[in-house]
């Protein structure tokens, strides 16, 4: 579904991205992770194509270049990290942008559009807060009206950057269950960045660990979890065991590093 | 209290009191002061003009001749500059996501305010050559702060935009300073027109009224363009929407808006500010909203200003411009003030 090969950006005289290969197939989760600064974001921005980049981004077999702006945005919704919310717009307001992609220029939203919307603040414990200015919210509830504007989109692969951060416990797991059930059921490709690494290994397929702009590990939760690669590129002191579905756990250990 | 969830739009009712509150200062507008015309005869008139349509207002010809020939197009041209600055007002401010752009920010006035003065010193007999002048201005002020605004910075971007606009203006009115030192007998000329005047006549409605057409149509068609916008240049282009090309299009429309209203009428300040920022305050933030809105409040309060400007110091007349400010100032504190616990 996205496929990127030698995929480089480079921000003022920084190289931020060097040669990264990734490859996400129809209804897979990858979760991209590394540390402060690595490169996450910005890999995330080059396939939505937001950055100026070297290397080719593949969608759904085809060139990412010759997609139209709208096209693009049918295909890929993409919630950023630090999201621009105006303090002013209702929350319905800002969920229906997601609908932008398919509303004419100058034409206004249908039924439709609405009814979408709808649903899915709904879906995401919303609907109370429907009608309040979005400079009104915690950082919880910006994060999930954010994450609504993605989905109202109802693009075939979702981009999120760090999608859980601001939530409590019972809100992360029900917004990573949310996009777990979105994948099965409709078979969505997903690919996030999480900096918590166990959330990540227990509901992606498969991670890419980024460290310093270059691929330094990428394969199945097992694989990328290792104490010496987390330890290395993280410069953390971590004890990583098999967990009771077999998914790695990473532990931090006091004292270190 | 849970309200319906749905997009936001200027409500029917909002738009019926707005436009309650044009009716109300247009025919406040027409009577001004003069003690033997009751109101309702004025509403009568009023009516009688519509085409199609005979009532008789029991009004003299006479009167009849002084609320059609003077009186009506005064109104009219107030009511059309004032929604075209506010509603153009509205525009910039989407266009640079700052509520504190104001329909002058590109260079528009000083660019009008040079071209007049050169008019004015150079024809000092051809009074038609100001509004011309001032359009040509306005458009060229405007065209050169972008121009400057995109090869200085990223195409598009709103920092260096708002930046060259204020290197622009302070550029052009140096210059206009420059040239009305050569004919200083102009000077009372010059500053009557930079102060804003709407005393123009039927001349003064038609030549502004299809430019406020085409830019108020094509800027009240821009406002779910602006509502996207408002999330960044980014986000905007991951749904899909090209900024530079909107920004482009509301710049433009904003921007004729203004070079038409200065053409008729000159600088008339703070209109373009406060009318959206009031509107936003008491109807909601969207550009769904704050445009068609603005669009009346501005007609509505512009009228207002102009009676006012007629009836304080009368028979003598006071300047618009200076009206809006002095008149505009408390009246925005006072709304400030009013919907503080509301919103912030
Ligand atoms: N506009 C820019 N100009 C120059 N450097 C930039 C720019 N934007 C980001 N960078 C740099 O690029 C690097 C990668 O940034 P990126 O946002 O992709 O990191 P990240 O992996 O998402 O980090 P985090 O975990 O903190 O979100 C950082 O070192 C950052 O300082
Ligand atoms: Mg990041």
């Amino acid at each position: 579904m996205i496929e990127t090969s030698a995929l480089s950006v480079r921000l003022g005289d920084r190289e931020v991205l060097a040669e990264v290969d990734l490859r996400v197939r129809r209804g897979d989760w990858l979760a991209i992770i590394g540390p402060n600064g690595a490169g996450k974001s910005t890999l995330l921005k080059a396939v939505m194509g937001l950055v100026a980049h070297r290397g080719t981004v593949t969608l759904d077999g085809r060139p990412a270049a010759g997609l139209k702006p709208r096209e693009r945005a049918r295909l890929l919704a993409y919630a950023p990290q630090t999201p621009a919310l105006p303090p002013d717009m209702t929350v319905f307001d800002y969920a229906l942008l997601g609908r932008t992609p398919y509303i004419p220029y100058l034409g206004r939203e249908s039924r439709h559009d609405r009814d979408v919307t709808a649903s899915v603040l709904d879906r995401l414990d919303l609907t109370e807060l429907a009608m309040r200015r979005a400079g009104e919210l915690s950082g919880g509830e910006r994060q999930r009206v954010v994450l609504a504007r993605a989905l109202a989109q109802q693009a075939p692969v979702l981009l999120l950057d760090e999608p859980t951060t601001a939530l409590d416990l019972g809100h992360q797991q029900q917004v990573l269950e949310l996009v777990d059930r979105l994948r099965r059921a409709d078979g969505l490709t997903v690919v996030t960045t999480l900096h918590d690494l166990t959330v990540a290994g227990l509901y992606a397929d498969a991670l890419l660990l980024l460290a310093e702009g270059r691929a330094a590990a990428s394969g199945a939760p097992a694989q990328v979890l290792t104490e010496a690669l987390v330890g290395r590129h993280f410069d953390a002191h971590v004890k990583i065991e098999p967990g009771p579905d077999g998914r790695p756990v990473v532990h931090l250990v006091r004292g270190g590093p | 209290m849970v309200a319906q969830a749905g997009p936001s739009r200027a409500r029917p009712l909002w738009v019926l009191a707005a436009l309650g509150v044009l009716a109300v200062a247009m025919v406040a507008g027409l009577l001004d002061g003069a003690a033997d015309i009751s109101p309702w005869q004025v509403v009568l008139q009023a009516v009688d003009w519509l085409p199609f349509v005979h009532v008789d207002s029991g009004l003299a010809p006479v009167e009849q001749g002084l609320l059609f020939e003077l009186r009506l197009p005064r109104v009219l041209v107030a009511a059309v500059v004032g929604g075209l600055l506010a509603v153009a007002g509205a525009g910039y401010q989407g266009v640079f996501r700052n509520p504190l752009a104001d329909p002058y920010l590109l260079g528009a006035a000083a660019g009008a305010g040079l071209a007049t003065t050169v008019a004015i010193v150079l024809l000092p007999s051809a009074a038609g050559s100001i509004p011309v002048a001032a359009f040509l201005g306005a458009v060229g002020g405007v065209f050169l702060a972008y121009t400057l605004g995109n090869t200085a910075g990223r195409a598009g971007g709103t920092a260096t935009l708002v930046l060259a606009g204020v290197a622009v203006t302070s550029f052009l009115t140096a210059i206009q300073t420059f040239v009305q030192q050569f004919k200083v007998e102009e000077l009372q000329r010059i500053y009557s027109w930079i102060l804003g005047d709407v005393g123009g006549g039927w001349d003064q409605f038609w030549l502004v009224l299809p430019y406020a057409a085409v830019s108020a149509v094509l800027l009240l068609l821009h406002g779910r363009m602006l509502d996207v916008l408002s999330v960044g240049d980014e986000e905007a282009a991951s749904l899909g929407v090209r900024a530079a090309r909107v920004r482009f299009t509301v710049l433009l429309a904003a921007s004729l808006a203004t070079a038409a209203a200065v053409a008729v009428s000159g600088l008339i300040g703070f209109v373009g500010i406060v009318i959206p920022h009031v509107v936003r305050r008491l109807a909601g933030g969207s550009y769904r909203i704050v445009l068609p809105l603005s669009l009346i409040g501005g007609a509505a309060f512009l009228v207002a200003a102009d009676l006012v400007a007629r009836t304080v110091i009368a028979p003598a007349e006071l300047p618009i411009g200076v009206v809006t400010m002095f008149v505009g100032a408390p009246f925005f504190v006072g709304v400030l003030r009013m919907t503080r616990r509301a919103s912030t």
